[in-house]
């Protein structure tokens, strides 16, 4: 079981790690598409390791089944092979570097401060509620007002998606 | 039981790979995606948190996340679907109309 689980998180870490790698340097969008997908699927495979089987089928069906389709269509709805040719990058490596040099430092120094406090403890499966279960009572208790407002907000994105995406005549 | 250091460290590298993807590409949909991509490094890291305290708050805040994600993917692509339509183009050092 032990050995399982790190086989498998080795696994997903390395997945999602490199293709990620290579969503940020391919030429071809569709191809970025496809290696973030790889990436969002492995994670969701890093949530059912962590017991959050709910996230696990939210993760697969928003983010894969969701957004990376509204990604793709829109894809296939602007022009690729002009910006294909086109050179990919910015010369703004200097910056990018920098900055993710000062921002992985920092986290590191978090994770070096708090080290002592970083354990994972066994749930006992018997008395923990069902995950799905106990998300939704958080949810609908504890977290009603935010739920609304996150409704709203996805209600104004609704309309704003439409009102950009919408051609205008004349 | 895989040390809770392994998962921030994940998180950190797709944390990192996706700054660097929206600082250094020049198209606009792939910055978005380096976009998508930081949100599901925090993600990783509201979970493993969930599971060390044992508690599904961080769980909630990630479906929160993905509301926010969803919102805006919608909303970007629109407005990169617009652009595109006026100015042909889907790349970020093109976009400089209202440059002086």
């Amino acid at each position: 079981m032990q050995t399982l689980n790190q086989a498998l998180f080795i696994f997903f870490a390395v997945l999602a790690v490199a293709s990620a790698i290579l969503m940020v340097t391919r030429r071809n969008i569709v191809h970025s598409a496809v290696f973030l997908i790889t990436t969002l699927l492995s994670t969701a495979g890093i949530f059912l390791l962590l017991e959050a089987e709910f996230l696990f089928i939210v993760q697969i069906i928003l983010y894969v089944g969701g957004i990376m389709v509204l990604f793709v269509f829109v894809i296939m709805l602007v022009n690729l092979d002009v910006s294909m040719r086109q050179v990919q990058f910015n010369r703004q490596w200097f910056v990018a570097g920098a900055l993710s040099l000062v921002l992985a430092l920092q986290f590191l120094f978090a994770i070096w401060v708090g080290r002592g406090a970083l354990h994972l403890h066994g749930t006992d499966m018997q008395i923990a509620p069902k995950n799905t279960e106990a998300v939704a009572d958080a949810l609908f208790s504890h977290y009603m007002l935010p739920f609304e407002i996150a409704s709203i907000l996805l209600l104004v994105a609704m309309i704003g998606a439409v009102v950009m995406a919408k051609r205008r005549v004349g | 039981m895989i040390p809770v250091p392994y998962y921030l460290f994940l998180s950190l590298a797709l944390f990192v790979i996706g700054v660097i993807g929206v600082l250094t590409r020049r198209n606009v949909i792939i910055m978005l995606m380096s976009i998508e991509l930081i949100l599901n490094a925090v993600n990783i890291n509201l979970m493993v948190f969930s599971r060390m305290w044992s508690s599904v708050d961080g769980q909630v805040f990630a479906i929160f996340i993905i509301t926010d994600a969803a919102a805006e993917a919608a909303v970007g692509l629109g407005i990169i679907l617009a652009f595109f339509h006026n100015r042909e183009t889907v790349l970020a050092d093109e976009m400089d109309i209202m440059k002086w």
